[in-house]
């Protein structure tokens, strides 16, 4: 009988790990808690895999190593200086005990529709790198990710690094959540916008992720199209902030009505007024 | 873990700042691990799902949630509970400032409040109340509401100026 639990060293010590069906865990902090009271299943950590952590400049790429946990993250120059829509979303997740132990290669293969990093990384445009024992594939996050708890993952095949190309440093990084309370909350409603403006503060791009609002964070393309072109007045952000509405399909759940969230969605924009 | 027969592994490690090796599953929650087979109860279990913070220990400098850790996972690392910061007789000065500000009420929260405290007042040796409150955040205290427990982490940084535990 093998072990219920190891923790391979390297990438050439998982992959007979993984052809034997074992559960991948990375920080623990989502698989342990659905786990609670079943018959456990073999679990391979990951924390040990020195070639999933790192964080560095790569083709033009901020290379995020899968296995970095939020906590590491948020030390990091790279991260808060060009991507501060990322860190303030890092920021604000879970708690100080679940970032020293979530990583964002597990918020993204967790795939909640509320998972934190998400949106940000959804409006950064992020590209996923997987590797498996037969090589390694590029896919975009937004493609990766099809429903709750759903991905692209195939078997054998693991989460290396998050590839994201960091926008202009003057683009306008902003993340708000929304939720019950401030610690340890799971979000109602989160927006993430990165917008590029011209010297005169009229908007080049726009780029609008929304999470909580759907089965999986939602890019709102319609009302990007329609900020374009317009400046960050409060004119404008209500009307893009009502064609965001139309754009997603909130539920009602525990934490909050579909109505609620979809009033708070479109009225999160409105902290971008200049 | 319980009731299924499950390999065994020597599982060593330091705690407390002097080896551990112990026979164990390695799929054992650390948490259990630490109580009832090395008999070390100042970790508790409160939520059992990483929302309250009883469980927290030190694993290489960092407070972690021993409820959501396996024992294969502090193989070779270094493991602080709140019996290694300090004792009755000789308590950690974060212990002391928990006593002297009337910062313990049942108790069930202090050992991961303490834990938290430590790793947080070694990176951050001179904080405003926002940030204690945000470095706590993951500690659930049903007694005290917070006041004295933040005017004793306060207390501790003061009476400890840079020092890290």
């Amino acid at each position: 009988m093998s072990r219920n639990a190891r923790c391979p060293g390297s990438l050439d010590e998982l992959w007979p790990l993984l052809e034997e069906g074992v559960t991948i865990m990375a920080g623990g902090t989502d698989l342990l808690v659905r786990r609670r009271g079943q018959v456990p299943a073999p679990v391979a950590c990951l924390e040990r895999i020195e070639s999933l952590r790192g964080v560095r400049v790569h083709e033009g790429f901020i290379s995020l190593g899968a296995c970095e946990t939020h906590a590491s993250l948020l030390r990091h120059a790279l991260v808060r200086e060009r991507l501060p829509v990322l860190a303030g979303a890092l920021q604000v997740l879970g708690s100080p005990l679940i970032r020293n132990m979530g990583t964002i290669g597990g918020n993204i293969v967790s795939a909640s529709p509320a998972g934190d990093t998400l949106a940000p990384l959804y409006a950064l445009d992020a590209q996923l790198e997987l590797v498996s024992k037969w090589g390694a594939r590029r896919v975009p996050l937004a493609g990766f990710i099809h429903g709750p708890g759903r991905t692209g993952l195939k078997p054998g095949e693991v989460l290396a690094a998050v590839l994201v190309p960091p926008p202009e440093p003057s683009a306008l990084q902003h993340f708000e959540k929304v939720g019950r309370r401030k610690a340890l909350a799971i979000a109602v409603v989160s927006l993430a916008a990165v917008i590029l403006t011209d010297g005169e503060g009229v908007v080049l791009d726009a780029r609008l992720a929304l999470g909580s609002v759907g089965p999986t964070v939602a890019r709102c393309p319609k009302a990007e199209a329609l900020l374009a072109g317009r400046r960050l007045d409060r004119e404008a952000l209500l009307a893009v902030g009502e064609a965001m509405r139309s754009e997603i399909a909130p539920i009602d759940d525990l934490r909050a009505s579909a109505a609620y969230r979809r009033e708070v969605a479109g009225n999160l924009l409105l902290r971008l007024a200049s | 873990m319980s009731g299924k027969i499950v390999p065994t592994f020597t599982l060593a490690f330091t705690l407390n700042g002097g080896p551990v090796r112990v026979e164990t599953s390695p799929g054992r929650r650390v948490l259990d691990l630490l109580r009832e087979d090395l008999g070390l109860t100042a970790a508790k279990e409160g939520c059992g799902s990483g929302e309250c913070g009883a469980c927290a220990i030190l694993v290489d400098g960092a407070a972690k949630l021993s409820c959501l850790m396996l024992a294969v996972q502090l193989e070779g690392r270094e493991v602080v509970t709140a019996e290694g910061l300090g004792t009755a007789e000789n308590p950690h000065p974060i212990q002391a400032a928990f006593v002297e500000n009337g910062a313990v009420q049942c108790g069930y929260c202090t050992p991961g409040m303490t834990i938290a405290t430590a790793e947080f007042l070694a990176h951050t040796p001179d904080p405003d109340r926002g940030q204690v409150r945000e470095a706590i955040s993951g500690n659930l205290c049903r007694c005290t509401g917070y006041v004295k427990i933040v005017d004793a982490v306060l207390a501790a940084a003061k009476a400890a100026p840079g020092e890290s535990s």
